[in-house]
């Protein structure tokens, strides 16, 4: 076991000079228009303060204005990068307050595309990772493989990105023939990447020596901030809504929930929490195979999206697993077509909320790295 | 149309072409064309994808720059906020002459579905900066990319460098 590479300085003995530097808002490895401002003394940090906004674009406010059917797409602009994820939460809470009853081939839809979309982020994820670190590769990799994802979902939504197709009670529109064999072909060609990535990127040695030990977030730590998704599970903390607190019908599936072991650095570190989506793409194709094998041929997708959507006086908070972590919805109705309020619980804030308390001591080079590792998305942050 | 397609028939047999020089230099001007990728919302992922293999944008002879002293042109791809637009329009008046703005996404051209109550986006990139191509889409294919890209190539191509009172058709 190698010691951890973090460096704490008497400032008192040193007396070194501290310097502040901006990143960002625009810059390729903030992961959006994140801007840090960060103190460092020579290239080791020693504060980080976040300084959000930069994408502030009215979430609550258009949330107040539309219609509940017309939130849908503004709630797939909110995390752009798992936009089926998304709805999934907002269209429960709704169908809960309105007593919808969902069909069986619907809840299976939904299971199938929102793991697909995992797997897209995921890919995202590890691919940008790599980017950080200076691997070039298993971006164009992992974004050719993407296509063929997002192809799926075009052909099921219509968008490439952000797809409006979750409905009250149903689906926009039904599978295509054919939908099975696309999926089991997605699924093959994912494991056959992931293991060339194994190989490539996440046990070379140049990656191992610049991510593991870097950036280790405790469980206590991760647990105090309220951090979820893989940041958590890095950390070896076994928390996963699908499996504590499971929704729809994930109750019928086999899979496991990995969590960081360790195998390289320490628990918590940069290289455990990418790891962990590694892991999680296998369990995500898992679930898809099941699905697809469990899914009933017939059944009405979008007969039963009601016409007009007035749900009752009252309030709701639902909350699911987004591939980033935990994604909640609260929600306050007045009994008209329009919410009171919709407040969302977004996972990519609260993770990002850990930054200033686990880069402290690492070199500035870590930062860019141990953000990547939080995998956050400013829209998401900023709302 | 271009100065490589005369290529195709020779001068008199002599593997001469006759043109100006402008069209030589914006020959190349429009073959390598340098951006500065400003990177902001959901277009930015869809920009990514046209980076990456499958689309591949490189092969219009484009190279992402970090910073706007190297950059031919910026691509602004996202929602542009008020806070944003700042740093948007300090970064184009750094960017050296000649320059061209492309403006990606419903967000970036009118503020799209921001457009009624978004109290904190700007109702489009062209009221702080002067825009050359806009790619329509929310998030735009990244065959629309290609398109817009083309249209930033064809407009070089037209554009005279030496007599520019010609260009803005005042002589």
């Amino acid at each position: 076991m190698t010691e951890i590479k973090r460096y704490d300085l008497e400032y008192s003995q040193l007396d070194s000079d501290r310097m502040r530097i901006n990143v960002g808002p625009q810059h390729p490895s903030t992961h959006g228009v994140l801007r840090l401002e960060v103190e460092v003394d020579g290239e080791i940090v020693t504060e980080v303060v976040p300084h959000l906004g930069y994408l502030h674009r009215s979430f609550e406010k258009h949330c107040e204005k539309m219609t509940f059917p017309q939130i849908i797409p503004y709630i797939d602009r909110m995390d752009y990068i798992s936009a089926m994820n998304n709805e999934w939460p907002y269209v429960m809470a709704l169908e809960k307050m309105l007593d919808v009853k969902v069909p069986e081939k619907v809840e299976f839809i939904r299971v199938i595309v929102a793991e697909l979309n995992r797997l897209a982020n995921h890919q995202i994820a590890v691919a940008t990772f790599g980017m950080d670190a200076g691997a070039f590769t298993p971006f164009l990799y992992y974004f050719r493989d993407r296509e063929s994802i997002i192809w799926i979902l075009e052909r099921l939504s219509g968008a490439r990105l952000l797809y409006n197709y979750f409905r009250v009670g149903g689906m926009a529109a039904d599978i295509y023939p054919g939908f099975k064999e696309d999926c089991l072909e997605v699924v093959k060609k994912v494991r056959k990447t992931n293991e060339e990535i194994m190989d490539l990127l996440i046990h070379n040695n140049i990656f191992i020596k610049r991510t593991a030990n870097v950036g280790v977030l405790t469980p206590e730590v991760a647990i105090n901030f309220a951090c979820s998704g893989p940041v958590l599970r890095g950390s070896g903390v076994k928390f996963d809504l699908r499996k504590d607190e499971p929704y729809s019908v994930y109750d019928r599936f086999d899979f496991d929930v990995p969590v960081g072991v360790g195998e390289v650095g320490v628990v918590g570190d940069c290289w455990n929490r990418n790891m962990v989506r590694m892991k999680e793409m296998e369990q995500s194709c898992r679930i898809i195979e099941q699905a697809l094998e469990m899914m009933p041929e017939e059944g009405d997708v979008t007969g039963g999206v009601p016409r007009r959507i007035k749900p009752p006086k009252g309030e709701m908070y639902i909350r699911t697993e987004n591939p980033k972590g935990e994604l909640g919805f609260y929600l306050v109705t007045n009994g008209t077509d329009k919410p009171e309020r919709l407040k969302a619980r977004g996972p990519s804030f609260v993770n990002l909320s850990v930054i200033p308390e686990i880069s402290k001591g690492y070199m500035f080079a870590d930062l860019i790295l141990i953000l990547g590792s939080i995998d956050i998305v400013l829209g998401e942050v900023d709302r | 149309m271009g100065l490589l397609n005369r290529l195709d028939d020779p001068y008199e047999g002599g593997g001469i072409v006759l043109g100006k020089i402008e069209e030589l230099l914006n020959w190349g001007r429009s073959k390598s064309d340098w951006y500065l990728h400003f990177g902001l919302a959901c277009c930015a992922i869809e920009f990514m994808a046209m980076n990456a293999s499958h689309f591949d944008f490189m092969r219009f002879g484009t190279i992402p720059r970090t910073s706007p002293r190297q950059a031919d042109f910026i691509m602004v791809t996202g929602t542009v906020t008020f806070k944003m637009a700042e740093r948007i329009k300090i970064l184009y008046e750094q960017m050296a002459e000649p320059k061209y703005v492309i403006s990606v996404g419903s967000c970036s051209n009118s503020g799209g579905p921001y457009w009624e109550h978004g109290y904190h986006v700007l109702k489009g990139v062209d009221r702080i900066i002067p825009v050359d191509v806009y790619i329509p889409g929310c998030p735009p294919r990244p065959e629309a990319f290609e398109e817009g890209m083309m249209k930033l190539q064809e407009k070089i191509n037209k554009q005279a460098i030496f007599n520019k009172r010609k260009l803005l058709g005042t002589e």
